[in-house]
C-alpha cells in the first residue's frame, strides 16, 4: 500500500440521495484495488475461512454434493465462494479454473443505482462499496441491480449483505482479511496503480507461457471494477463459472432511476400544487345535504356497531 | 381491536401518507447522513505470537485477546490473524492457520491428560504427573519385554517395534533434532508427526 491517503473513505455516493456528497476532501485519495489472479490460484480457500473468521460468518455446514464448490453460492453468511471450472483446451489439457467469486465493488455500482433506501448502500472516495445495513429496508432491489448476483437477502433480518471488501480493515490500513491470508500470491490489494502495473506483468509471464489470450478483467459496462481478476483465457471470461462478458447495470434499473422517477417525482409535485392552486381558487368541496345525510347514517352505524357487545 | 375507518377518515389518511412519503422521496426525510464503518475489532487488543501447530509448515500467527489480564478478569483470544514477520509464512494462512479462532473455542478441544482404561468405554480425567508416570512405565515396560538387539542372523539392530511415536509436527530446528535423539536412542523406528493424521 502506497500513500497515507488510501484509507480515507469519504463518501461519494450515497444511495436514492439527490445531493451530492461532499466532495473537496476527495482530492488526493488514491483508490483502491483487489488483484485476483486466477492463474496462481490452487483453491486452498484460505480466504473464504479468513473472510468468515474476520467478518464474524458462522455459515452453516452444508451437504457434499460431489463438487469442490462448498457452499454452492454466495449466502448472507458467505461473503466470497471459490467457483472450480473444469475446462479441457484445444490440446485437450485439462485446466482447473477457480475462481474467487465476491462483490466486484463496481465504480458504477448497480446495487446503489438501484436502491430506494437513502444511506443504505454507500460509495467511499476509495472505491469501496458499502452496504449499510441499519438502513436496508430488504427490498432486494440491489440483487437484481447487481451485474454480477453478488447481494444476499438474510432471512434472518432481511437485510442485504455482501463483501465490503473489508472496510473496517482498509479504513485502519490493513489489507482485507482474504488478501492477508492468500499462500500463494494469488489475492493482491494496494493503490489501482500498482495493481494495474502488476496485472500487466503477471500477463506479459502468461503470455510468455504460451496463454496468448491472458489478459485483465476490468469490465468498462460498470466503470471499471476495484476488484480485478487476471484470466488465462480473458477473451472468454464465460469459462470461469459464467464470468459477464460485458457486465452492464439492467437497462430497467437506468429506466426506472434514470427516467421514471424524476417523472414520477414531477407529476406528484404537479399533482399537489394543482390541488393547492385549485383549492385556493375553488375553494373546499362543498357536500351536498344527500352526502351529509349518507356520511350521519354511517357513523350512526357505526356507533350500533360498536356499542353492540 | 379491528380499526373502523370512515370513508372520509380513510380519504385523510390517503392523503397524508401520500404527502409524507412524496417529502421523503424528495429528500426531506431526517435521517443522519454519516456512513458507518463496522468498528475496528483489533482496537486495545493484546497481541501474542505463536506458531500453529496443525502441519510442519509452522506458519506464525498473531493471537489477538481481549483483557488487561487484570485479577478479577479472564482473558479471551477473538481473533488469529497471520504474523507477516514469520519468516516461513510471511503472514498468510492456509484454510487451516485461516480458522484456528474455532480450534482455539471447540468445545471437543482436549484440554486436560485422559486416560481410558482396557476394557472401559470412558475417558478418566488425570494429572499430569500420573500422565507422564504412565506412560515412562508402559514405554520401559513394553522396551524391556521386546527389544531386539540382534536378529536371527546375529546381526545387531538394536531396535524397538512394538511401540512408536507421533511427534509434534511444528518444531524448531532444535526441538525436531532432540526429539529425534530420544526416540531413536531408545531403538523406536515406528516415528511419524500429526501433520500426516
Amino acid at each position: 500500500m502506497r500513500g497515507d491517503q488510501i484509507n480515507l473513505q469519504n463518501v461519494i455516493a450515497r444511495s436514492a440521495t439527490q445531493v451530492p456528497s461532499p466532495q473537496e476532501r476527495s482530492g488526493g485519495v488514491d483508490r483502491v484495488t483487489k488483484l485476483i489472479d486466477v492463474s496462481r490460484c490452487i483453491g486452498c480457500k484460505a480466504c473464504q475461512v479468513a473472510c468468515a473468521e474476520w467478518n464474524d460468518l458462522r455459515d452453516e455446514v452444508g451437504e457434499c454434493v460431489g463438487e469442490y464448490d462448498n457452499p454452492l453460492d454466495l449466502t448472507p453468511d458467505t461473503w466470497q465462494v471459490m467457483r472450480f471450472d473444469e475446462y479441457e483446451d484445444e490440446q485437450g489439457n485439462l485446466e482447473w479454473l477457480i475462481r474467487k467469486d465476491n462483490c466486484m465493488h463496481c465504480a458504477e455500482p448497480g446495487c446503489l443505482e438501484a436502491c430506494p433506501a437513502p444511506g443504505a448502500i454507500v460509495q467511499y472516495a476509495n472505491g469501496i462499496v458499502d452496504f449499510n445495513s441499519e438502513h436496508c429496508i430488504g427490498c432486494g432491489y440491489c440483487v437484481s441491480g447487481c451485474p454480477f448476483d453478488v447481494p444476499r437477502i438474510s432471512k434472518k433480518d432481511h437485510k442485504a449483505y455482501k463483501c465490503t471488501l473489508c472496510s473496517d480493515r482498509v479504513f485502519h490500513g490493513l489489507e482485507p482479511a482474504c488478501v492477508k491470508s492468500c499462500p500463494t500470491g494469488s489475492i493482491m490489494f494496494g493503490t489501482r496503480e500498482d495493481m494495474f502495473d502488476l496485472a500487466e506483468t503477471r500477463t506479459n509471464f502468461l503470455k510468455s507461457r504460451g496463454f496468448d489470450n491472458a489478459g485483465v478483467y476490468n469490465p468498462e459496462g460498470v466503470d471499471g471494477t476495484h476488484v480485478i481478476y487476471v484470466l488465462q483465457h480473458a477473451d472468454r471470461p464465460g469459462l470461469y463459472s459464467h464470468l459477464p462478458e460485458d457486465p452492464r447495470i439492467s437497462p430497467l434499473v437506468d429506466a426506472w432511476k434514470g427516467v421514471t422517477k424524476p417523472l414520477a417525482s414531477m407529476a406528484i409535485g404537479l399533482a399537489a400544487l394543482t390541488g393547492f392552486f385549485h383549492y385556493v381558487t375553488a375553494g373546499p368541496k362543498e357536500y351536498g345535504e344527500e352526502d351529509e345525510a349518507a356520511v350521519r347514517e354511517d357513523e350512526a352505524r357505526e356507533r350500533e356497531r360498536e356499542e353492540r357487545p | 381491536m379491528t380499526l373502523r375507518v370512515t370513508r372520509r377518515q380513510f380519504f385523510k389518511l390517503g392523503a397524508a401518507g401520500m404527502a409524507t412519503s412524496s417529502m421523503a422521496m424528495m429528500g426531506f426525510a431526517p435521517e443522519p447522513a454519516v456512513a458507518s464503518i463496522r468498528h475496528f475489532k483489533l482496537t486495545g487488543a493484546k497481541i501474542t505470537r505463536s506458531n500453529c501447530t496443525y502441519c510442519s509448515v509452522g506458519c506464525g500467527v498473531l493471537l489477538y485477546s481481549r483483557g488487561d489480564a487484570a485479577i478479577n478478569n479472564v482473558d479471551d483470544i477473538y481473533h488469529v490473524e497471520g504474523d507477516p514477520d514469520h519468516p516461513v509464512s510471511r503472514g498468510s494462512l492456509c484454510p487451516k492457520g485461516a480458522g484456528l479462532l474455532d480450534y482455539i473455542q471447540s468445545d471437543s478441544r482436549l484440554r486436560y491428560p485422559q486416560v481410558r482404561e482396557a476394557g472401559s468405554d470412558e475417558w478418566k480425567r488425570i494429572d499430569w504427573d500420573e500422565a507422564l508416570e504412565r506412560i515412562a512405565r508402559h514405554m520401559k515396560d513394553d522396551r524391556d519385554a521386546n527389544f531386539v538387539a540382534d536378529d536371527d542372523d546375529g546381526n545387531t539392530v538394536n531396535h524397538w517395534i512394538s511401540t512408536g511415536m507421533l511427534a509434534a509436527s511444528a518444531s524448531t530446528n532444535e526441538t525436531a533434532y532432540l526429539t529425534h535423539k530420544v526416540v531413536r536412542s531408545l531403538g523406536m523406528v515406528a516415528f511419524d508427526n500429526q501433520a500426516r493424521v
